[in-house]
């Protein structure tokens, strides 16, 4: 067997820069992950923890949309808010007219104050917790250790405050309407001049954001025209691929026909599915504890892997989003009520994964 | 007569796999267990489905899902084919993933690429850089694939007059992005692969496709997934539990060898079916609920 024993290159093990041995990322907003790969955050912790770190630079990041709620917009709106307080440079697409609208409503990073006050607060819990809950215990640890570090990798954003001006004034933001592409090759030149400028930052990588939401909107002309639309996928892939960027498209399924659907997925390196919980429903509110705060369902169906033929399971797929005191998103393991249908206080409150899985009302 | 009597009952207690894999080997003619031992792979469930001899021209499809990837099949029949006991060949046409990418997972399975690709035993086409595609310059779907051929034409024949390689593997990852490339048209693709088919026949080559068997399952009428499983000798199918997910076990695999040749002459297909689990190094092939 040749084992590179002529070149004097590294093996295939690659060295773990994990966050026990570097105190401080040489790079904000950057860390390294496994395989050799970067990552960047999605701007929600739990969403980083459940993805292994956060999302590999290369990778290709598909949303599918539920029709009935915008949760997809939670997530694009703290994916982009996380590119702009690290100063990665940030184009994003949408079918509106104009897109900079929305740009407006992107959250600001919690004040330090009150996330002192949110430690202290599991810390307190924490007594009332029952034992064997200890996978918990070890998770907060780490994480907390490194709350107070200056550029923090992954903030916790505030959904009720705007992000401030001064992150706007980066010159690398570039928002497009799909609506005025009467097709998408015009749009990827664009996609593929943003890559390039990203990458030329003297040398330094930083780390790129893609954000297209509703790719397959009515409202755009190329819309019934399903290749295209796949090619213009595929042909993003493949640039985001060699570049130093993430790239997150969001489309809703019932728009587009079966098979379109099932190859954007097989484009996908991570493919995660929004859904809308009803209010109000009863035989839900008797199935999962903590019903009253959810405000959707969040699965994740693959993880980018890269560099490695093993695939990510994860110990659970479902999750449900939260906002924690209406301000700042949270995804928690689903917790199946207690049979006897006691109502109590939810054992899970703070991205933990101590629950059992879901019975089969939902189909996912 | 009492130590016989012990000896005969553990025999008999051996696990039920061990007494399914030996039925296997009587059941195989002499010269593909001449061909196995010649390889002197390791054998496991996977390259004994396949009927371990790598002579003749043979299509190889390989189906998957988004649940469950196939790509580790493609992994390990790529290693099998570049294994050092043999001097095959390998063309690799990439539509998914950078030469990068394979490097480094087939590294940790003990095969180097890079050295393969330097000493003329692989030649990858990396279908990701754009120059490939040619777009810009006006060419069709059409003339780009009549030109993929041309490439691999020229590679196969290449490879046979040059140090009289025996055995050449057309490897294609994968399909579906194939037909993406080629704007939808499907007819053209079919027939870039059944012109693929016939080096099988001429050069004695095999192919190797990766396509996504769920992409179809939705079309009524006779698809490229259809045309294709018609084509394929051997068709391998990589499916998720029906009982979800699991750490120990990543999904199950079901082979079909068609066109086997019996014995009086006729021809059967076998089908077999077992369990996987996907290492950094290896995969593990085990029936259900064998697993050690």
């Amino acid at each position: 067997m040749v084992m590179a024993a002529n070149k004097p290159r590294s093996g295939s093990f690659s060295r773990n820069f994990g966050a026990a041995s570097s105190s401080v990322p040489s790079i904000p907003g950057l860390k390294h992950g496994p395989n050799g790969t970067m990552l960047l955050s999605s701007g929600i912790p739990d969403l980083d923890k459940i993805l292994g770190g956060g999302l590999a630079l290369g990778s290709l990041v598909v949303v599918t949309e539920d029709p009935e709620a915008p949760h997809h917009m939670l997530l694009l709106r703290n994916f982009m808010s996380q590119g702009l307080v690290h100063r990665q440079p940030l184009i994003y697409a949408s079918p509106a007219s104009d897109p900079r609208g929305f740009l407006g409503t992107l959250p600001s990073p919690m004040v330090s104050k009150d996330e002192k006050s949110r430690v202290h607060e599991t810390e307190q819990e924490k007594g009332l917790r029952i034992a064997w809950q200890y996978k918990k215990y070890i998770g907060e640890h780490t994480s907390e250790s490194h709350r107070g570090g200056k550029s923090e990798y992954c903030n916790d954003f505030d959904l009720r405050k705007p992000l401030e001006r001064h992150f706007f004034s980066g010159k690398q933001i570039d928002c497009v309407s799909l609506k005025e592409s009467a097709d998408l090759g015009a749009f990827h030149e664009r996609c593929s001049s943003f890559l390039s400028q990203a990458n030329q930052n003297n040398g330094n990588i930083t780390g790129g954001r893609i954000a297209i939401q509703s790719l397959c909107s009515p409202q755009c002309e190329y819309s019934n025209r399903e290749w295209e639309m796949l090619s213009f996928v595929r042909s993003l892939k493949s640039v985001v691929r060699l570049s130093n960027a993430v790239a997150v498209v969001t489309f809703s399924p019932s728009l587009v026909s079966t098979t379109f659907s099932i190859r954007l997925q097989h484009l996908a390196d991570t493919l995660v599915s929004v859904k809308a919980i009803p209010d109000e429903d009863k035989e839900l509110a008797k199935l999962l504890t903590g019903y009253q705060d959810m405000v959707g369902l969040l699965s994740v169906h693959k993880v980018a892997r890269f560099n490695t033929q093993v695939p990510a399971i994860l110990e659970t797929t479902t999750f449900s989003m939260k906002l924690q005191k209406r301000r700042s998103l949270v995804l928690e393991c689903i917790n199946q009520a207690p049979v006897d249908g006691a109502t109590g206080s939810s054992y899970g409150s703070s991205g933990s994964c101590s629950g059992s899985s879901k019975t089969g009302s939902f189909d996912f | 007569m009492l130590l016989l009597k012990s000896k005969t009952l553990i025999e008999k207690s051996k696990p039920p796999n061990y007494c399914i894999i030996n039925y296997q080997r009587n059941q195989r003619n002499y010269h593909s267990i001449r061909a196995v031992m010649a390889n002197a792979l390791p054998s496991n469930l996977l390259d004994e489905s396949l009927g371990g001899s790598s002579g003749g021209g043979r299509m190889i499809l390989v189906e998957d899902c988004v649940e469950t990837s196939g790509a580790f099949v493609v992994h390990h029949l790529l290693k099998r084919a570049l294994n050092s006991h043999s001097s095959d060949a390998v063309v690799f046409l990439s539509f998914s993933h950078p030469l990068s990418h394979y490097d480094r997972v087939l590294r940790k399975m003990g095969c180097n690429l890079s050295v393969q690709r330097d000493n003329k035993r692989l030649l990858f086409l990396d279908m990701l850089a754009l120059d490939h595609l040619d777009r810009n310059r006006g060419k069709t779907s059409e003339d780009i694939l009549i030109a993929l051929y041309g490439e691999i034409q020229k590679a196969v024949e290449i490879s046979r007059s040059h140090e009289a390689r025996h055995h050449i593997t057309v490897v294609i990852d994968d399909v579906s992005l194939m037909e993406v490339d080629a704007n939808g048209s499907s007819d053209l693709v079919l027939d870039f692969l059944r012109y693929c088919c016939s080096l099988t026949a001429q050069f004695g080559c095999s192919l190797i496709a990766l396509n996504h068997g769920d992409v179809y399952s939705t079309v009524d009428q006779p698809n490229l997934l259809l045309q294709l499983e018609y084509l394929a000798d051997i068709v391998i199918k990589i499916e998720p539990l029906a009982t979800g997910l699991a750490k120990d076990v990543h999904g199950q695999l079901t082979v079909t060898n068609r066109n086997l040749r019996v014995d009086s002459g006729k021809s059967r297909s076998r089908i077999h079916n077992f369990q996987f689990r996907i290492k950094d190094n290896s995969v593990e092939y085990f029936y259900p609920g064998s697993k050690t």
